[in-house]
């Protein structure tokens, strides 16, 4: 799976390989109004999550899904995603470039 | 038009397609530049670069409705809130300056007013929102002398409240009024009588701010706003609900039972999708919004053509916000990207989030998470929400918010 993510990254999803990949790039397209296109930061406010590692990335949106890391928003919006969804973000911005 | 002209123009564009040094697969025309198809056009070039995107829009350049409200209180300017299409172009996108007068779905073409004609593949919608000057009587008369505005455009009518505000002598009152849902950004009236009861508190102490809403109460943000008012502006700042405007007269405004006289009269008329979409029958419902398969958010009227933003006939829970506009661009740019390849669009799952100021330094936020439920999309259980209170890292978020969704939207 993460290979599969890293080749279709490399490829900047001309062709994704598989339905899974587009629908998990898309997915991740809507965080963009925060944290930027392709979770590149656009200011210092918010966490860039470009090249983030996925395990870091995945244990703070559960963190703030079920209450154990304070926020402003992330609880509230972490809460709309699953564990399946959740791993396969963490993985897709794991893979962008910084 | 004369055939000539056409092929002109699509030369003009196949040029284009050939500086990139490959084969363009099919062309996308948009129609708006504001944050529903500015981010469209960039999320279809950067997801197939093998896809022409011609861009048309008729003003020079983006001006942000969010923060624009900012501008009215001198927190903000408007060199801050526009935004050039270079960004666009560096992606590839051809950016046309014109308007499009009308569309013809069969043949597959969008005519210019400058004369042209470009056909395309697919067509992207996102004409915002235009004004039903129809329902409150003589507004748009007004509007044209320049006594009355509305600045629910972001633009000239911006500058022009920010300097009838600054000439109203102290002790004056400023009055807005709010049209009854949906209508584009529903917190925005109650952030923009904050930021000029904001102003007044600092410049021109003993004036009023006094808001009418055809509602029956705040219509986002209710609680939030309310403690913010009676904590800041106490003395500064009315609401008063069921207070419908229907008329505007020299000096005042007429709801359904009173005339109330203001020395800044700022009318909100209710609107609808944006000329083109009534012009190309893209509305369906009630005369005003344009329905879509929230899967594509291809229109549910004419086939081949994806609606995004205030324009359309709102989900449930799905306020008419910018957030949402350049959320229902990754929707129509995913769709349309698969479609173009013969592969079958799936749904997105979306995210929605309004921050509004209610002082300089502090904001309040609204946020939810849509997600396709086997007919529409609807706010996913248990997510979302609004701030618990305002603050100032909600203001330092909101602007990280504006600066992002900026570049996200046109870079």
């Amino acid at each position: 799976m993460k290979q599969t993510i890293l080749l279709a990254a490399a490829l900047a999803f001309a062709a994704p390989a598989h339905a899974q990949d587009a629908a998990t790039r898309n997915m991740s397209s809507a965080c963009a109004i925060c944290h930027g296109t392709d979770g590149r930061a656009a200011t210092k406010d918010v966490a860039p999550l470009a090249g983030l590692a996925a395990t870091h990335i995945a244990s703070q949106m559960r963190a703030f899904r079920d209450g154990q890391r304070p926020a402003t928003v992330m609880h509230q919006i972490a809460k709309g995603y699953n564990d399946q969804q959740i791993d396969a973000l963490a993985a897709w911005f794991a893979a962008q470039k910084r | 038009m004369k055939r000539r002209e056409f092929l002109k123009l699509a030369g003009a564009v196949s040029l284009a397609g050939c500086a990139t040094g490959a084969p363009s697969k099919a062309r996308v025309v948009v129609i708006g530049g504001g944050f529903g198809g500015a981010t469209a056009a960039k999320y279809i070039r950067m997801w197939d670069p093998s896809i022409d995107v011609v861009l048309i829009e008729r003003d020079a350049g983006f001006v942000s409705c969010p923060i624009s409200n900012l501008v009215l209180a001198g927190y903000s300017t408007m060199g801050e809130i526009s935004h050039g299409y270079d960004g666009l172009r560096r992606r590839g996108v051809q950016v046309v300056r014109d308007n499009v007068t009308a569309i013809d779905a069969a043949r597959k073409s969008v005519r210019l007013g400058s004369g042209g004609e470009i056909a395309y593949e697919r067509l992207v919608v996102s004409p915002g929102i235009d004004f039903m000057f129809g329902e409150v009587a003589g507004f748009q008369e007004a509007m044209q002398a320049g006594t009355v505005l509305h600045a629910w455009k972001a633009g000239p009518q911006t500058v022009a409240l920010r300097a009838q505000l600054e000439a109203m002598p102290d002790g004056g009152t400023y009055v807005l009024s709010v049209p009854l849902a949906p209508y584009r950004c529903p917190p925005g009236p109650y952030e923009r009588a904050s930021m000029v009861a904001a102003y007044f508190k600092q410049a021109k102490p003993r004036s009023k701010v006094l808001v009418l809403d055809a509602n029956p109460d705040v219509t986002s943000k209710a609680a939030l706003f309310k403690a913010a008012w009676k904590d800041l502006y106490p003395g500064i700042l009315e609401f008063r609900g069921n207070s419908k405007v229907v008329g505007v007269e020299r000096g005042a405004v007429r709801t359904e039972f009173d005339t109330i006289h203001g020395d800044v009269l700022n009318v909100v008329p209710p609107h609808r999708a944006g000329d083109i979409a009534a012009r190309a029958g893209l509305i369906t419902t009630n005369n005003r919004w344009c329905d879509v398969d929230w899967r594509t958010m291809e229109s549910k009227a004419v086939k081949g053509v994806h609606v995004l933003g205030d324009a359309t006939l709102s989900a449930s829970g799905m306020p008419k916000s910018g957030s949402m506009a350049n959320n229902h661009a990754k929707i129509a740019a995913a769709a349309i990207v698969e479609q173009l390849n013969g592969r079958a669009p799936q749904p997105v799952k979306i995210i929605n989030t309004c921050y509004s100021f209610v002082s300089q330094k502090e904001a309040i936020r609204v946020s939810s998470v849509h997600e396709w439920d086997g007919n529409t999309l609807t706010p996913v259980k248990g997510s979302g929400g609004v701030s618990a209170a305002r603050s100032e890292p909600e203001a330092t978020y909101a602007w990280n918010w504006a600066r992002t969704i900026w570049a996200d939207s046109l870079t």
